[in-house]
């Protein structure tokens, strides 16, 4: 389907407008995608919580509530920008912006099925790392920006986190990529079609490698039980306290695309991207591999959805603890054994 | 970029001035894509964006207020410097106008791969002997600042923190 688009605009339009013109619309489709992945993943949140709760949930607005999460966003654009009269207005405001087009460049390079990919980098998994390590920029400065003690402390607290974390994410991803040899996401995905999933090839590392990716990716996203960045409790809202309107839903956005994308590099790295389990639909042409790639996202985010709503928030000094005295020994360790597991091929 | 450039020294906010310097680093490693250097590009994120400039702001957060402002620059060290910064970059473009720069032929994007093996090649032309000469630098960097950050008591944390550099 993208290459009859792509050559009905080429045989219709100059090259140089033609090829601009692909590009707004990859950056449109993307925008969307973008939006809607968002709604929907707020009001799925909603549902899941009501779920374990016991509760029903949004069911106002459309049947079962599915308009719900359309009306907060209408509200909330129409809402006034308000912001008090001693922030740092330049950083307050850039803030909002930083933390969302983060989360979308690092959206751009997953690939949702072979031929659906915007940006086929041969660095991968390493561009990934990069733009997620500057997402925490905005967060920091956002807080510090509205000159609030809450906001401040929320910031600080994030970027402790997020700190200690990324290392344990790179490393765990770093396991992984012993084991395919490449950083290229579609190559990745490759690799698995034969010798099955890479969480199957990989057997104990690449399951002690998932564990230690899942945790410190939910921690990563500022999700409960390690979203002390925002605990309701003790500091208002976080680092998003002074914030009204858009500039809060984009925070809030960008808190779900990144545990969409955190999900997705699950998905790539040791599912199998959009291939299907057992090669069920390979023969089938018509069948969109989308469905699967989407499929296996949905679900990990139910996992990450389930953690939020049974475990309860950690300490600062349990977070750190955690994560310098468990993960990173564990991680280290890991590496070093599939190093081993490679290197005396007993690769499944 | 070099308006960002500016701003940044000019800016008499610091965390503002740190935001500029972020805006012309990813500047830079924005040059690098545009050349297909991605690996070169992503470093550059990773080691000053992410690294780098995450620290300055970390420092900025822990002691400064958002509505303190620097004092203002003397006009006459605003001079020199500016006259020291002119020298450099004739100094530069000089270099640059002069060296004589071939086109090269056959031309393909470096592969991550290539740069981890020449990384560790001990033959001709390999680089394994200041990859180890940058780590015995980073370890005694480690060792130094858990040193620094323990004093008294015992706190390894700030140590460790340093070690993501």
């Amino acid at each position: 389907m993208t290459k009859s688009i792509h050559d009905w605009l080429f045989s219709i339009l100059p090259e140089g407008i033609a090829s601009i013109t692909e590009m707004v619309l990859i950056a449109v489709a993307y925008l969307a995608l973008f939006a809607i992945a968002g709604l929907y993943l707020v009001l799925l949140e909603r549902k899941v919580a009501a779920w374990f709760q016991l509760r029903l949930g949004p069911n106002r607005v459309g049947p079962f509530g599915i308009f719900q999460t359309m009306a907060d966003a209408l509200k909330l654009v129409s809402k006034e920008l308000t912001s008090t009269d001693r922030v740092d207005k330049f950083l307050y405001n850039l803030a909002p912006y930083f933390v969302i087009v983060t989360a979308l460049l690092a959206m751009t390079i997953f690939p949702f099925s072979k031929q659906l990919q915007a940006f086929d980098i041969n660095i991968g998994m390493f561009f990934l790392l990069a733009i997620s390590s500057i997402g925490v920029i905005g967060i920091l400065v956002g807080g510090w920006a509205s000159n609030n003690k809450y906001a401040l402390i929320g910031a600080m607290r994030s970027g402790l986190q997020t700190i200690s974390y990324e290392l344990s994410v790179g490393l765990s991803i770093l396991t992984m990529v012993l084991l395919t040899g490449s950083l290229q996401l579609s190559e990745i995905i490759e690799i698995q079609r034969t010798g099955g999933w890479l969480i199957w090839q990989g057997h104990i590392p690449a399951i002690i490698a998932f564990m230690i990716f899942m945790i410190a990716g939910t921690a990563e996203t500022n999700r409960a039980p390690f979203d002390l960045v925002e605990a309701e409790s003790e500091l208002g809202a976080g680092f998003h306290t002074e914030y009204s309107g858009m500039k809060f839903a984009y925070f809030f956005l960008a808190e779900f695309i990144n545990m969409f994308i955190i999900a997705s590099i699950a998905v790539v790295l040791f599912f199998g991207g959009w291939l299907s389990p057992f090669g069920i639909t390979e023969g089938i042409t018509w069948f969109p591999e989308v469905f699967w790639f989407f499929i296996k996202v949905l679900l990990i985010i139910f996992l990450m959805m389930w953690f939020r709503w049974t475990f309860p928030r950690l300490r600062v000094d349990q977070l750190l603890t955690l994560e310098w005295k468990y993960l990173l020994p564990i991680n280290l360790v890991n590496i070093v054994f599939m190093a081993i597991v490679i290197w005396l091929n007993w690769i499944l | 970029m070099i308006v960002f450039a500016i701003a940044t020294v000019s800016s008499r906010k610091v965390l503002r001035a740190v935001m500029y310097l972020l805006f012309v680093l990813i500047g830079i490693s924005g040059i690098y894509f545009l050349i297909d250097y991605s690996f070169l590009g992503a470093i550059q994120i990773v080691v000053y964006g992410g690294g780098v400039v995450v620290l300055f702001i970390f420092s900025v957060l822990l002691i400064h207020h958002v509505e303190l402002e620097l004092e203002v620059t003397p006009l006459k060290k605003k001079i020199s410097a500016g006259i020291l910064s002119a020298v450099g970059l004739g100094i530069t473009l000089w270099a640059i106008l002069t060296y004589p720069f071939k086109t090269a032929n056959s031309y393909q994007s470096i592969e991550v791969e290539e740069i981890g093996r020449k990384l560790l090649s001990y033959e001709d032309g390999g680089y394994i002997l200041p990859f180890e000469v940058i780590s015995i630098l980073l370890l005694a960097v480690m060792i130094g600042a858990i040193v620094i950050a323990k004093g008294k008591k015992l706190g390894l944390k700030e140590g460790e923190i340093e070690n993501r550099e």
